[in-house]
């Protein structure tokens, strides 16, 4: 069905939208790696110049502390979620088509709820005037209400909650697509369902969740204010810091260059997952 | 796994999953203006007030209007994208198609701090209108997807039928394929405007010092304590999304727009 382009209308036809993700995608891009190397001006905003202190400034042991703490969270997060993700989406897909609708109306709900809205579900969830605390009192399992937030447990809890339905979601293709009768062979032979799940389904989709874990893990170091509405100052991710030296410090050199970084670090891990999910293509 | 087994842990993840849009529900119809739950008294005030409070309904209405006008956009550039993905053959047009796949994979943050350079450098920093195209294109993702998805889904013996009948590439478009992809641009439109009410960073960047969105404004107003008309916002914002992909759901087919192929998909 497909065909070569053959003369100018055919082309005009990519253009507008080549040219739109141009200007407004690839050009910001640019410019935002171009101010990383910009110097900042202390009380104005930046000026042209090549330095390489933005970058420098990476090589500290607070960036260092920072970068670890962003990365080790954001992998805990995405342990946790596909955990219990996978055993989800796989009980999710054996439901009939109606249960299923139900839920994936439900999780694409979630997924699309503003993170200042879920970190503001959570901080009233984990509060001490409204909050669960309340709940456990009055179960007479504690004595007197006590406010969760913030800490590392309230961060940890939001952010598996926002990347849980994108988790399924990423899961949901592979799973609903997997051969029933793999299944039905280990069974027939003998296997209990909880071996057959572990024995067979897991091996056979062991790359999508490699793939899965990878995703998710970007995913959630995209997270930008729950770590700030739930969480402590020694709590911040990158993303977090980098707003704030965008905005609150008007440090956009350091602010660009960290986010440069971002990108780098993401790319080659989404670059990697595409990799792991192609290898269970080929077999 | 038994059925028990399987309902204990779906369960489970529901509660995990509603708990924290329940509570909030419950703080919205507090009588007083404290959070406290189980509710005190019952008054849907703060839900008048999202409509009666300047502030407030002036953050609706800015909401509003960027979601449309940048899920209008968004569909605007993802359409003949994916028309021209699905009608020619040109390898070098996947470069387009990652730029517009890109945006959504990358941290948000990175988006927004490119717009917020792209926009101050362009002199535009702070125009109400900025958002509305760093938001159809930070969208562009979703009608993207779901109309490749809708191409991919056109029989081709009708597009072929049409072109011995003498019709052009234009004619088919109009007269056939549009007609079939309307159902994957409507959902594509409902993605991009659910996400775009909600979106927060992107929005901040660009205009965040002069147009309040409804995520804004709730950020700003956390930052000076507790109003209960964020959590009626909030509970809006649920049903809201709610009802749009339940009406997707209800009109389309979500399983497959999520990527599930069913049995009967005979060409698999």
């Amino acid at each position: 069905m497909r065909i070569k382009p053959r003369n100018a209308s055919d082309y005009a036809l990519i253009a507008f939208p080549a040219g739109m993700l141009a200007l407004f995608f690839v050009v910001p891009f640019g410019i935002m790696i171009t101010v990383s190397f910009f110097q900042r001006v202390q009380g104005a905003f930046y000026e042209p110049a090549f330095v390489l202190e933005n970058y420098a400034r990476f090589l500290s042991m607070f960036f260092a502390g920072i970068l670890g703490f962003s990365l080790g969270l954001a992998a805990l997060v995405a342990v946790i979620c596909v955990i219990l993700a996978f055993p989800f989406t796989y009980m999710l897909t054996r439901q009939s088509r109606r249960v299923q609708v139900v839920w994936l109306v439900f999780l694409l709900s979630v997924l699309s709820l503003s993170e200042v809205l879920i970190g503001f579900g959570w901080s009233t969830l984990l509060s001490r005037t409204a909050g669960i605390t309340n709940l456990f009192v009055a179960l007479g399992l504690m004595e007197t209400p006590m406010s969760l937030t913030p800490g590392f447990g309230a961060v940890l809890t939001g952010m598996v909650y926002q990347a849980f339905p994108y988790t399924v979601l990423v899961l949901y293709p592979a799973l609903s697509r997997l051969d029933p009768t793999l299944v039905e062979a280990a069974r027939t032979l003998g296997s209990s369902p909880a071996r057959s799940f572990f024995n067979v389904i897991v091996p056979a989709l062991r790359n999508s969740i490699v793939s899965t874990l990878i995703m998710v893990f970007v995913f959630a170091l995209g997270c930008y204010l729950l770590p700030q509405l739930l969480g402590r100052p020694s709590q911040w991710t990158l993303s977090v810091l980098i707003t704030d030296q965008a905005i609150y410090q008007s440090n956009m050199p350091f602010a660009a260059a960290m986010a440069v970084f971002l990108v780098l670090v993401s790319l080659s891990f989404v670059a990697l997952a595409l990799l792991v999910g192609k290898r269970e293509h080929t077999g | 796994m038994s059925t028990f087994m399987i309902r204990l842990f779906m369960g489970a993840m529901a509660l995990f999953l509603a708990a924290p849009l329940a509570v909030v529900a419950g703080v919205s119809v507090n009588e007083r203006k404290s959070l406290s739950f189980p509710p005190q008294g019952f008054s849907l005030e703060w839900y008048a007030q999202i409509f009666t409070d300047p502030g407030w309904r002036g953050a609706l209405v800015n909401s509003f209007g960027v979601a449309v006008g940048a899920s209008l956009l968004s569909v605007i550039v993802a359409f003949p994208l994916a028309w021209f993905l699905w009608r020619y053959h040109a390898p070098w047009a996947r470069i387009v198609q990652i730029l517009g796949l890109a945006p959504f994979i990358l941290p948000p943050v990175i988006t927004a701090l490119g717009f917020l350079s792209f926009w101050s450098m362009a002199g535009f920093y702070g125009q109400p209108w900025t958002v509305v195209i760093s938001h159809g294109i930070f969208f562009v993702t979703l009608p993207l997807v779901t109309l490749t998805l809708g191409f991919e889904a056109v029989d081709d013996s009708l597009v072929e039928a049409a072109a011995t009948m003498g019709a052009d590439d234009r004619t088919i478009l109009r007269t056939v394929i549009f007609p079939l992809i309307v159902p994957y641009i409507i959902s594509g439109l409902a993605f991009a405007f659910v996400l775009s009410l909600n979106e927060y960073i992107v929005a901040y960047m660009a205009v965040g010092f002069t147009v309040e969105t409804l995520p804004i404004k709730i950020f700003n107003s956390l930052r000076y304590g507790y109003t209960p008309t964020m959590a009626s916002v909030t509970v809006v914002f649920v049903v809201l999304a709610v009802l749009v992909f339940g009406l997707i759901a209800r009109f389309g087919d979500l399983p497959r727009l999520l990527g599930a192929w069913r049995d009967d998909d005979g060409d698999r």
